[in-house]
Formats: structure tokens, C-alpha cells, sequence
């Protein structure tokens, strides 16, 4: 498979700014999670564009900057679809678009339960030059990473990745745990990992007036995160954990800013993953789109 | 190739059932019966929801609140005077008016995710209420967008009557 140039990166960081050529009427109420999923999906017919970043220290090898781009839309008010684009920059070495994920998750219950359950089913095909550590499975760990982008993007993986989000929302905090397995379509193993986080805004009732610095706007939390093994060898033994506290700044210009600092739990864990990101969303995108091809009615 | 075939065989059957699924939610004839169903969700609410007092009903803060709110949550759907909208309806109609603030916050929190309503629990509780003071300050009304009364605000309210917002 062929790898688009270095040239075609550039583009992904200003993929979000599309959000300032299209109307907003919605300020995001989005979660502050990197890596967990908790179960709300996005609102039908919304479009979120979002970009992240993650600058990751590195043992044996040089410290890297990962970043992808990510195009959420709410089919519907049950299943929700993502498409993102993942590139890296290892410092020293190059910068290397790493590949595509589809993602897709279902709401299976109508109603609101204490624990709700969401599935999550993902295709990708990345190389193995791909570090944005969107999440950790199987044996992954820092090593993996210190090796040349020349030699890594020789690899690339067909996966499919299968989570099973639960998550509830008590007295205005919300708990949620997800379960990970992925099956690499070559013929290895099934892999596993987990991801939990707890968060809650900083005020839970809405002030008077509109403001971009009132306490809820402000959701805070934390995150961990980190890879259970494979099916020969199940665990939390040879494999990364890492825990980081997050916070999300949901703008009433429809923006919202997300900001983790993730701290390698074991030695295989890389020492230190700061992360941030920033989205915005576009309400009606479904809408403006049948518009275009129907014409007004 | 083989894997990549196979890859794609699954995720176009996902899309397609998915598609399937959604174009259901499309099913009723017209929109009057599509609001018909989800003004039918309301009397769905159990007692003990239907039975719950909104814990804000005299903070008198919480009205302008609300009103901030639904513009940012709800007017796309329903209009930017809650009149109804493209995708949801008329939120001034007798039946969500007349009903039970608790109906109103048991709603907000599940949802009618069938018909695509989503779930609101992601907004704290005390919001949940704050929008439903808001609606239920909104009165009944019906007819031509336009020549909609405004809303009635509290006297003990700082807040102006909501607006057609941007």
C-alpha cells in the first residue's frame, strides 16, 4: 500500500478550521476524554470536527508528536460514525502520514439506565508507525516506538478493533468503562485492553448569563488506560498503563479545548503523553447537506 | 487481498444494515403523526418520574438559564421559539405543555432515541430542570411561527423574554 506524501500532512491540521466556513448554532457539551468513550453520541445530523495532538517522550529513541483528525457525524440518535486520519512526526527522524480508522457506535438501549451500554466497531489500516496511542491493546509497549519510521511504515495493519462501552451518569459524574478487543485480519491473535475514566463539570447548574469562563463549562476528570494482552497470554503483565487527569473547556463559540497529561504507569510505559485537542461542532450538517442535493424546498 | 475483502464485506454490511435501520425511523406518514409518537413518549413516563418537583422551581436565576440552554441544546430542532422545527416538534403544543414538569425532565433525560430525539442526561440534572422551567414557561401556542406570542417571563425573573437568538 502506498503512503501519501509528507506534503498531504499539512493539510491535517487545518481540517478543523473548516468549522469556522460553516454555521454553528450549538455549543458542544463534549466529554474531556482522549482515549475513553463514555455513551452519548453525537446529536443527529451534527458534524464534529475535531484535531488532536500528543506529544510523547520516548526511552531509546526520539520524542514524537502524533496528531490525527477526526470527522464525527450523528447518523442518527442511536449510531454515530467517525473517520479519522492519523500522521506522526518523530523529532529527529520524519514526519509520516500513518493511516485511517472508520468507527462506528450503536446505542443498544432506548431508554437512560444506570449503566448504558454502547458498541463500538472500528475498522483500521494503519502502519505500524502509527503512535497516536488512541488506545492501548494487546502487548503494546514504549519500545515498539523507538524504532525508525523508515522500518515501522513497512507494516501496515488491517484491524478490527470491537469495545464495549459502559457508562452512567450519577449526580453529575460520569463513570465509564470500556472493554477492547482487536483482531488484526492477518492471522494473530486476539488482542485486548480496557479504558475507564470518571468526570464531572465543575458546576452542574447553568448560570444566567451567557459566559465563556462560568464553572460549567468546565468538565474535569481522569483517564487510565492500557492494554490486557492477547489471547496466549492474557494480563496486565508486558504491556503499557498509563493514567492521566483531563479536562475539557466547552466555549460558547461552539468550540471546545481538551487538555490530558498521561503518565506512564509501569516501564514499558512512555514516561509522559501530553495531550491536547480542539473541535468544533456543526449543527444541522446533515441538513445542509440534503439541501444541496435536493435544493430548497 | 483476501483480508481486505473481508474487511470491506463487514463494514459494508454494518453500513447497510445501519442505513436500513435509520431509514425505519422515517416511517410515519407525515410529520403530524412523527410528533404525534413522540408527544405519545410523554405518557409514558413512570409516576414516580411524572411525581418528581422541580427542585429550582423558585430560584429565580434559573428561568434566564434555561432559556441560555435551550438555544444552545434544543432550538435547532425545535425552533428557535420552540415552535417546532425541520426535525423536532412543536415544543408549545398542549401536550408537552399541559404535562408534568417530571414527564418533561424524564424526556429530556431518556430521550426518544427510536425517533430521533437523543439522550440529554449529559446535561446535569439541575440543567435538565433549569430547561424544563424554561419550556414550561413558554405557554401553549400554535399556528404560523411568526405570530407566536412571546413567551411569559416570571416577574421575579431578571431575565427578558426569550428571543429569536443570532
Amino acid at each position: 500500500m502506498s503512503v501519501p506524501s509528507f506534503r498531504s500532512l499539512l493539510i491535517l491540521p487545518f481540517l478543523p478550521l473548516l468549522g469556522f466556513l460553516l454555521p454553528g448554532k450549538v455549543r458542544a457539551q463534549e466529554s474531556p476524554y482522549l482515549v475513553a468513550y463514555d455513551h452519548y453520541l453525537e446529536e443527529p445530523g451534527n458534524l464534529e470536527i475535531e484535531y488532536f495532538s500528543t506529544f510523547g517522550t520516548q526511552r531509546g529513541g526520539n520524542d514524537f508528536h502524533a496528531f490525527w483528525t477526526e470527522f464525527e457525524y450523528g447518523a442518527t440518535a442511536w449510531w454515530t460514525t467517525e473517520f479519522y486520519l492519523d500522521g506522526q512526526s518523530t523529532l529527529g527522524d520524519s514526519t509520516v502520514f500513518t493511516g485511517f480508522r472508520w468507527e462506528n457506535r450503536f446505542r443498544v438501549l432506548k431508554r437512560e439506565h444506570f449503566i448504558n451500554p454502547v458498541l463500538y466497531v472500528e475498522y483500521e489500516n494503519i502502519s505500524d508507525a502509527d503512535k497516536i496511542l488512541k488506545e492501548v491493546e494487546g502487548h503494546d509497549v514504549e519500545s515498539d516506538h523507538a524504532i525508525r519510521n523508515a522500518v515501522l511504515r513497512q507494516e501496515n495493519k488491517h484491524e478490527l478493533e470491537f469495545k464495549l462501552i459502559l457508562s452512567g451518569t450519577h449526580k453529575g459524574w460520569n463513570l465509564t468503562q470500556n472493554t477492547i478487543a482487536t483482531k488484526n485480519l492477518s492471522n494473530e491473535p486476539w488482542e485486548f485492553g480496557y479504558a475507564i475514566g470518571a468526570s464531572r463539570p465543575l458546576a452542574l447548574k447553568a448560570s444566567a448569563k451567557r459566559c465563556s469562563f462560568c464553572r460549567q463549562n468546565f468538565i474535569a476528570g481522569a483517564e487510565m488506560y492500557g492494554g490486557l494482552g492477547d489471547r496466549h497470554s492474557f494480563g496486565l503483565h508486558d504491556t503499557s498503563h498509563y493514567f492521566a487527569p483531563v479536562v475539557a473547556w466547552n466555549l460558547p463559540s461552539d468550540w471546545t479545548l481538551r487538555l490530558s497529561a498521561g503518565f506512564g504507569l509501569n516501564d514499558n510505559s512512555h514516561r509522559f503523553l501530553l495531550r491536547w485537542g480542539v473541535s468544533r461542532e456543526i449543527t444541522g450538517f446533515g441538513s445542509m447537506v440534503s439541501r444541496l442535493f435536493r435544493g430548497h424546498r | 487481498m483476501r483480508n481486505h475483502v473481508a474487511a470491506l464485506v463487514v463494514t459494508a454490511a454494518f453500513l447497510s444494515v445501519s442505513i436500513a435501520l435509520a431509514q425505519q425511523e422515517k416511517a410515519p406518514a407525515s410529520k403530524y403523526n412523527k410528533d404525534a409518537l413522540i408527544y405519545a413518549e410523554l405518557a409514558k413516563a413512570p409516576q414516580k418520574a411524572r411525581a418528581k418537583r422541580n427542585p429550582l422551581e423558585k430560584d429565580p436565576g434559573a428561568l434566564s438559564g434555561g432559556r441560555i440552554l435551550f438555544e444552545q441544546h434544543c432550538a435547532e430542532c425545535h425552533g428557535d421559539l420552540a415552535q417546532g422545527g425541520r426535525k423536532g416538534p412543536s415544543l408549545r403544543a398542549e401536550e408537552v405543555q399541559n404535562a408534568e414538569p417530571g414527564a418533561i425532565f424524564w424526556i429530556l433525560t431518556n430521550g426518544v432515541v427510536r425517533r430521533g430525539m437523543p439522550v440529554w442526561s449529559k446535561l446535569p440534572e439541575p440543567q435538565r430542570w433549569q430547561l424544563v422551567i424554561y419550556l414550561k414557561s413558554l405557554g401553549v401556542a400554535s399556528g404560523n411561527p411568526a405570530l407566536l406570542p412571546s413567551p411569559k417571563a416570571p416577574s421575579n425573573s431578571p431575565t427578558e423574554p426569550p428571543s429569536p437568538h443570532r
